[in-house]
């Protein structure tokens, strides 16, 4: 019933995945083989390819290590553990060995941030890396140990969970949620979750309800349910935690939604850092078929029909927007669509959808459960219930933390033992810099609203190494379609470059302003939007970071006028004065 | 009228097109010299540059020369205008940017087809080339940017025609848009 025809065009991106595993890129022959037995263009396949970060159309090495390159790797120290591995096995990064033995490069935010530095091997997470571990995995690839033989403390993901709250204290049993909807109805459910006030938990707060709502009221012959297990904000990894540790919940929560919406069929859109989830979730899956709450007749309804798959992301930020994640699992391109129309009304393959983090299902199967004065027992009145949060960077317990909405940051802060705290980036790159004079500002949606990134940074670390790292982030995360983000975002990299070398004036910050409230304006979707916070919120709560850098001339070069004419000098062997430029501005 | 707008030009790494789409304002020239006067520009080859109201500028930066010639452009003139796709993003020239300058010598004169003594050239009298070629924003402070390979006659005539009325400078769609 729900499986996808192997050519089925939808099924592009899986298999190009399924590609790149076996053969550690995808073969030009098979490209054509692909377009004739999906009816799709050459062209169009190797857009697909070109667009995601972990399909590439020449061979990477036998062990192809990506380091996450996320701020709080970095702070660990990933970048120098990244070069002490690429001199050991004697590999630039960002090359494949000659040998093919090794490809070695950076990534965004594997989602490790609670136990980096990380890096995936061939796919596979390893964490917490050390000096020591770096040249454990050096001897491992050169004597060309098989992954599968690989000390299995190397791949270990622990839960981390430093704090629980209602949500996490409660147990949960598998189908209680299923029941008691089939036997109150789905009306009775949707009245529930409304007085609950379950708001969606990726980020942006929209009602989960109200959206369930919607949908079921369209009129169409399919509706679909979407769990987005694109977790891939900067610093972000309570939802690997939620996959990990309670996917049961999520599952039953999707198949609630389908019981509202009169769906048949569902997708987990699981990111491609998280793939190393899919083998346990799938058992999950399948012991929830045999236990009857997924298939055909769930718990006995005549039907009521329903299944679940998971569809893998391959490496793509901007697939966590939700037409994008929709185009990606009908094997697009993940380029966000136009919105209105939005996915409740025509989502995947046209279809009304439904699109829930993993967060916002497995708390509406819990409030199935618990019911909403449970749920209101905490949080505020604009904001019930919990958040979990992914604590990482400058704190001596960094984890996963659920805390009540309204909880003020700087008890958060305590809570995880961050001491001299300089700053925190509250819901990733894409979200809000907070100094401390701001602390006493609380999570909530009313105040400060997050996916549940929450990056802490002391007095002794440079802020614009953070506001750098997250600006180049967007610039590689940007889908290219508008021309906003695609030009802004590159555009703002080399300006703030320009800060960070301090070759810039005070009339480059304003030029900074200006690009930034442009592509807030301009730009296609949430990515360009909000990709130039992180600079807009630094010159604005962090103003010395930047003047400190400034030249005091009215404008410098953004680059060493003599140090430029180095190579040319080196080639002719000239050192006349015409062979020299004066430094500086006019 | 008394005092006329004077301007100088010049094409650094660029083609000269953008000075020819200058020539293609056609009769409209006539109107215009009767504003303006030129200073420094290959129109008429003057060599140093004086005083000026603005300079328009066409080409990216690719050797020492361009460097000196765009810093005393800014020195020299009030406004300063990047003319044409070179100027604002480095343009053709800037294609050597993805290989180092050694291999983009090498490649021209001594391992490229056709190459009688293969040999650098080596001079003082030759401007020696930066690492890099740059969009002019990259060394000095720029006023106006002006898009288009080459910008149209009529976008040129129109930057020049609202700068001379002094009100603020409005194209038409099709003047800068190339969609």
């Amino acid at each position: 019933m729900h499986t996808v025809q192997e050519n089925d065009p939808s099924n592009l991106l899986q298999r190009l995945i399924g590609l790149q595993q076996a053969f550690r890129h995808i073969p030009s022959d098979a490209i054509d083989h692909l377009a004739e037995s999906l009816g799709l263009s050459r062209a169009f396949i190797l857009g697909v390819i070109q667009f995601y970060s972990f399909l590439h159309s020449s061979p990477r090495g036998e062990y192809d290590i990506l380091f996450s390159d996320n701020i709080t790797d970095q702070m660990q120290g990933s970048r120098l553990l990244a070069q002490r591995l690429a001199s050991k096995l004697g590999v630039d990064i960002g090359r494949t060995r000659d040998d093919q033995r090794v490809t070695l490069d950076y990534t965004s935010c594997t989602g490790m941030g609670d136990q980096g530095p990380a890096a995936l091997v061939n796919g596979h997470p390893i964490t917490r890396l050390t000096m020591e571990r770096v040249d454990q995995l050096a001897a491992l690839i050169e004597q060309a140990v098989p992954l599968d033989n690989w000390p299995a403390e190397l791949f270990q993901v622990s839960a981390g969970v430093e704090r629980r709250d209602i949500v996490l204290n409660s147990d949960y049993k598998p189908g209680t949620a299923i029941l008691r909807c089939l036997e109150e109805g789905a009306e009775e459910l949707l009245r529930r979750l409304e007085q609950a006030g379950l708001r969606g938990c990726g980020g942006a707060g929209f009602s989960t309800a109200k959206k369930w709502r919607f949908c079921a009221s369209t009129e169409s012959a399919e509706r679909y349910v979407v769990c987005n297990a694109d977790e891939g904000e900067p610093g972000t990894f309570k939802d690997r935690y939620l996959l990990q540790a309670h996917a049961d919940r999520l599952f039953e929560g999707m198949t609630l939604c389908a019981a509202v919406i009169g769906a048949r069929r569902g997708f987990l859109y699981l990111r491609g850092e998280y793939r190393y989830l899919l083998g346990p979730l799938q058992q999950i899956l399948q012991q929830r078929r045999e236990n009857g709450l997924l298939g055909q007749a769930i718990l006995g309804r005549d039907g009521f029909d329903f299944d679940i798959d998971i569809h893998l992301g391959a490496g793509a930020y901007i697939c966590g927007e939700e037409s994008a994640l929709i185009e990606s699992l009908e094997g697009k391109r993940g380029i966000p669509r136009n919105r209105p129309p939005f996915p409740v009304t025509r989502g995947y393959l046209g279809m009304p959808t439904v699109v829930n983090n993993v967060e916002t299902l497995a708390n509406a199967a819990l409030i199935a459960q618990q019911g909403v004065e449970w749920f209101r027992s905490v949080g505020t009145a604009q904001s019930p219930g919990s958040k979990l949060l992914s604590i990482s960077g400058d704190c001596e317990r960094p984890g996963i933390y659920e805390f009540p909405f309204g909880t003020p940051i700087s008890e958060i802060l305590a809570a995880c033992q961050a001491h001299h705290t300089q700053a925190v980036q509250i819901g990733g790159a894409a979200g809000r810099l907070i100094p401390p004079a701001e602390f006493n500002r609380t999570l909530a949606f009313e105040d400060l609203a997050t996916g549940g990134s929450f990056m802490v940074f002391n007095q002794s670390r440079e802020l614009l190494n953070a506001i750098d790292n997250f600006t180049r982030f967007f610039r590689h995360e940007s889908c290219g379609f508008c021309t906003p983000c695609r030009v802004g975002t590159a555009m703002l990299t080399k300006q703030l470059g320009k800060v960070m070398v301090g070759h810039a004036t005070s009339k480059d910050l304003d030029e900074l302003g200006t690009l930034g409230s442009l592509m807030r304006q301009t730009s296609h979707c949430g990515l360009g939007q909000t990709a130039a916070n992180p600079i807009l919120d630094g010159l604005e709560k962090f103003p010395d970071i930047f003047q400190s850098r400034l030249r005091s001339t009215s404008f410098e070069p953004a680059f060493d006028l003599d140090a430029s004419l180095e190579e040319a000098r080196a080639i002719t062997g000239r050192s006349d004065p015409g062979a020299h430029l004066e430094g500086g501005g006019v | 009228m008394a005092d006329k707008i004077r301007i100088a030009t010049a094409s650094l790494a660029g083609c000269f097109g953008c000075h020819m789409s200058l020539l293609d304002i056609d009769e409209r020239l006539i109107d215009l010299v009767a504003h303006i006067e030129f200073d420094r520009t290959p129109l008429t080859d003057i060599k140093q540059i004086g005083r000026c109201d603005v300079g328009l500028i066409e080409g990216g930066v690719c050797n020492a020369e361009n460097v000196e010639v765009l810093k005393a452009f800014r020195r020299h003139c009030n406004l300063l205008v990047a003319v044409g796709a070179c100027a604002i993003n480095g343009g053709i020239p800037a294609m050597r940017n993805q290989y180092s300058l050694t291999e983009c010598l090498e490649e021209a004169y001594l391992h490229g087809s056709g190459i009688d003594q293969p040999q650098i050239p080596s001079d003082p009298e030759l401007p020696l080339l930066l690492d890099q070629v740059h969009p002019i924003h990259d060394v000095v402070w720029i006023d106006y940017f002006l898009p288009g390979c080459p910008p149209s006659a009529d976008t040129i005539f129109t930057f020049l025609d609202e700068l001379l009325s002094g009100k603020p400078i409005r194209f038409a769609y099709r003047q800068i848009h190339y969609d």
